[in-house]
């Protein structure tokens, strides 16, 4: 008896603590948003506890469709790239020679530990019509007037391709280390092309690195408005910036916790599709 | 105090029962452990061996009963607290220290001075004969190397009882059988109990002063490794302790000095007394024990056919098929002459060769239960 | 044989792609590195080496700001994730309790939920009970989203850990305290680290957010180059951001040198 209540009391006083910020600082707040989502904006910004389903039924006006499918087409556009840049250079790293291995995964690393802003913002100096690349290619003559590069949608492309490869090229080369390097050998000892082998057996057996790669590529590009904010124009809206403005410029936070359940609905879909798949454990 | 009688017993298991989840892996175990004595517990996998030590390192806690060390029960000691250290199955070496480290890891917690701890060390790592290596890590060792470093960092406590699960069980053959000798001599030199774990029947003949043989939770029988063999009490004792050929029967007659016991497949006149008309019993011959004639032989009418010769070094085995389908074996040393395979001959065993045991009902239900798995053990433990 | 496959698998053109990438990944960073050395105010072309900006910004009171608040976020909010999700890493790998599945599982909605999403879920929280943002929240937020990583990132470590190792421990002398200091801690210590390193790199790298749940006094560097960014960034903010970089970078180069060395001698 003692020793069963001393156990909960360690349970307890271990897993307590986690348990009780994430269920203050996670679980209820994810309650405020679903709440809030069913209350009426006022005309001083604030909201009235008015219950309603007009944020909901806003959703389905021409404009917020258009934002959804932008959105989730930036998002698809950015994980392909990020799949077709990112699966080779996984690759090559994975089957590096040992002796430069630790430096490429270490090089790889570095960027994470970089800020994605002041990367970005490099990103935003080097394209800038009065920019870096700019200067230099009118400089060697290939250019008499600068060319518009920042602020178009190519380079809010650019900015997520760039933040989130890292994201995408880390479950790839662990996925890829794993291979059983014999499997390769025995495929060509079979009589498969090197064509034959990757497609039969090396894409396979790397698949869950795919999906895993392509979720934490997908999901977070939804939400990074900051990149569109510095190098997109206004011409195009997404869904992260929308909800930022519901925020703070437009004040309509009901429209807003509206949005954001649409971003969860996306993500546990996703993750559905997902664990059918792979497992939690590898996106982590 | 709780003084208990007899002087010398060190660790004494009064009634222990042990529960998991409702199931009882330790039944009513009764066992005095002698100052000294080099005991070893043994059994398959499962038998509650390893639970029962686990108890007396205070690991685990009696679900019912006592444990007495020296003679003071010490149920509610925590491990630190119980003047006995145990040496680990897969050697639980800390694997961030090194070999001093290890080694001196209970004489810091114990704030035992320096200079002592140096020496003590040094002294251990003498007598298990790791000289030079103090600063390796673990993860540089040896599987041989670190089971010494587990039994110094063990030794070095002065425990009042060494216990010791399995320790050669991760070892190679050559190097267990290099580490048994090895153990068994410390022990003898430095006078310290050992109670000793394996399901390595082999080992527990060869290194133990006593063997408890245990099975199913329960104490099956406890004695020298030469009672144990020779005499063993249950049909359990004789099937997992070497090889053995069990028949079963029953007493269809009796005389002043011997029963005469009625098998499926034959009789056979036993000089033993003390049996009831009709009690089923179960003949237990070794098979260095049994022999074959084509001869008859007295006071047997026990007849099989010659199935197989098996080749086994110095000896060959012969394989004899009884009418009832049962294989018995029998050892004979290479140089003898063989019967032909197919040949009927007669089987027999000298007076006093064959032990018989009562078929308690315990007991029966014990070997229906058991059947199945000391089949599995045969293969991989005992061949 | 050995030579033939080196070459057969780390050809020119597998350089060169890899060379690619990395300077696609690279190109910003060293822009911002070398224009905070550069003479001109401008950031178009380089015009002569300076040190003068890594003077200047220290008179840029509000960047300062920035930048110190940056540094005392990270370093709370590391210490405190790491703090918390250790203690719940041990407790869910010695102790069994009912919903133990269940608790293990929801660590994983912080990782794979959207930061925007649970941004806007701490700001809508926060206001709604009347707490203006601060450091305090913005502390709160970056040790939410961290904690799981640490959390995870120790139970793998634990989960490759012999128990009979604790055993031994307690059965030398050691008392569960002892035995978690002497033992348990020094050898979880390399999941620690690494999870410490996950928490620093995480908060260091937020930008989402911190910019819903910072208040206007604790703005971090980010957030301030966010709100630059559009009238033209000056070059302090390079020398800073440089500042920045090398810091990060040579504190998680030295984790990571310790945490090899420590899971090396095991």
């Amino acid at each position: 008896m003692i020793r069963s209540f001393k156990k909960r009391i360690g349970a307890l006083v271990t897993v307590g603590p986690t348990m009780l910020w994430l269920g203050l600082f996670l679980m209820i707040p994810l309650v405020y948003v679903i709440g809030m989502s069913f209350l009426t904006k006022n005309a001083y910004g604030g909201v009235d506890f008015k219950f309603t389903l007009s944020n909901y039924s806003a959703l389905f006006s021409k404009e917020y469709v258009k934002v959804f499918a932008d959105s989730l087409w930036l998002s698809l556009e950015t994980t392909i790239i990020c799949l077709i840049v990112g699966y080779p250079f996984a690759y090559i790293i994975a089957n590096a020679p040992k002796k430069w291995k630790p430096a490429l995964v270490l090089l790889l690393m570095l960027p994470f530990w970089t800020n994605s802003l002041i990367r970005t913002y490099g990103w935003n100096t080097l394209l800038r019509t009065e920019g870096i690349i700019n200067h230099f290619l009118q400089g060697i003559g290939l250019i008499d007037k600068p060319l518009n590069m920042l602020y178009t949608d190519g380079a809010v492309l650019l900015g997520m391709v760039y933040a989130l490869l890292p994201f995408t090229v880390l479950p790839l080369h662990t996925s890829i280390e794993k291979l059983d390097k014999s499997l390769l050998e025995a495929s060509s000892d079979l009589g498969a092309s090197r064509v034959h082998t990757f497609i039969r057996v090396i894409l396979p057996l790397t698949m869950p690195g795919i999906f895993a790669g392509s979720i934490q590529t997908f999901i977070p590009s939804l939400g990074f408005f900051f990149i569109s904010d510095m190098m997109g124009g206004a011409k195009t809206m997404y869904i992260g910036n929308l909800i930022k403005n519901q925020f703070l410029s437009a004040r309509n936070w009901p429209l807003g916790a509206v949005l954001s359940i649409v971003l969860i609905v996306i993500t546990l879909v996703l993750m559905k599709l997902y664990t059918r798949v792979g497992s939690l454990e590898d996106m982590a | 105090m709780n003084k208990t009688q007899g002087n010398d017993v060190i660790v004494r298991i009064s009634d222990v029962d042990k529960s998991f989840d409702g199931e009882r892996v330790v039944k009513k175990l009764n066992l005095d452990v002698e100052r000294g004595e080099f005991l070893t517990m043994l059994g398959p996998s499962g038998c509650g061996k390893t639970t029962t030590l686990r108890m007396i390192a205070g690991f685990e806690v009696p679900t019912s009963g006592q444990i007495f060390l020296e003679g003071e029960d010490v149920d509610d000691k925590k491990p630190y607290e119980r003047n006995v250290n145990t040496v680990f199955q897969n050697y639980a070496l800390f694997p961030h220290m090194n070999v001093f480290d290890n080694i001196a890891f209970g004489l810091v917690e114990k704030k035992v001075k320096k200079d002592e701890i140096r020496r003590r060390v040094e002294e251990m790592i003498r007598l298990v004969q790791l000289d030079g290596m103090e600063k390796r890590m673990p993860a540089q060792m040896s599987g041989g190397q670190k089971q010494r470093v587990a039994i110094a960092r063990a030794l070095v406590n002065r425990p009042k009882v060494l216990l010791l699960d399995e320790p050669l069980g991760a070892l190679d053959l050559k190097l267990r059988k290099q580490m048994q000798g090895e153990l068994k001599a410390l022990q003898r030199r430095l006078g310290i109990t050992f109670i000793y774990v394996t399901h390595d029947q082999e080992e527990a003949l060869t290194m133990s002063d006593r063997i408890a043989v245990m099975n199913r939770g329960r104490l099956e029988q406890v004695g020298t490794p030469e009672q144990v063999y020779n005499h063993p009490e249950t049909k359990f004792v004789a099937d997992f302790i070497g090889e053995s050929n069990i028949i079963e029967g029953y007493v269809e007659n009796m005389t002043e000095d011997s029963i005469e016991v009625t098998m499926e497949s034959g009789k056979a006149v036993i000089p033993e007394t003390g049996y009831r008309m009709e009690e089923m019993v179960y003949l237990c011959i070794r098979p260095e024990n049994l022999k074959i004639s084509t001869e008859e032989k007295e006071g047997f009418r026990f007849r099989g056919q010659v199935r197989e010769h098996i080749f086994i070094g110095s000896t060959n085995k012969t394989m004899i098929e009884m009418p009832n389908g049962q294989m018995l074996k029998s050892v004979t040393p290479a140089e003898d002459e063989l019967i032909p395979t197919g040949t009927t001959v007669n089987v027999y065993w000298n007076p006093g060769k064959a032990v018989v045991m009562r078929t308690k009902e315990e007991q029966i239900y014990n070997v229906i239960e058991q059947s199945v798995e000391i089949e599995g053990m045969r293969n991989d433990q005992i061949f | 044989m050995e030579k033939r496959r080196k070459i057969r698998e780390f050809k020119p053109g597998s350089v060169f792609y890899a060379c690619l990438v990395y300077l696609f990944l690279y190109l910003p960073i060293f822009v911002v590195i070398a224009f905070s050395f550069n003479t001109s105010e401008m950031n178009i072309t380089f015009q002569g080496f300076t040190f003068e900006w890594y003077g200047r910004m220290f008179e840029n009171r509000q960047l300062m700001q920035s930048f110190v608040n940056t540094i005392i976020v990270a370093a709370s909010s590391t210490v405190l994730s790491v703090i918390i999700g250790t203690l719940c890493a041990l407790g869910l790998y010695k102790f069994e309790f009912k919903l133990k599945n269940m608790i293990s599982s929801s660590l994983y909605i912080p990782i794979v939920i959207p930061e925007l999403v649970f941004a806007i879920a701490l700001l809508i929280f926060f206001s709604s009970i009347h707490v203006s943002m601060s450091m305090i929240t913005l502390i709160i937020a970056h040790v939410t989203f961290s904690m799981p990583f640490v959390v995870i990132t120790v139970r793998a470590r634990l989960a490759g850990f012999d128990k009979s190792i604790e055993e031994a421990a307690r059965d030398l002398g050691a008392n569960e305290i002892r035995t978690f200091f002497r033992v348990t801690l020094p050898m979880i210590s390399p999941g620690v680290i690494s999870g410490g390193m996950l928490a620093l790199t995480m908060s260091l790298d937020d930008v989402v957010v911190s910019f819903f749940t910072a208040g206007p006094e604790s703005q971090t560097l980010p957030l301030k180059i966010l709100g630059m960014v559009r009238k033209g960034v000056s070059p302090d903010v390079n020398a800073l951001s440089t500042l920045m970089i090398l810091g990060t970078v040579v504190i998680l180069l030295t984790a990571t040198v310790i945490q090899g060395k420590l899971e090396k001698k095991m």
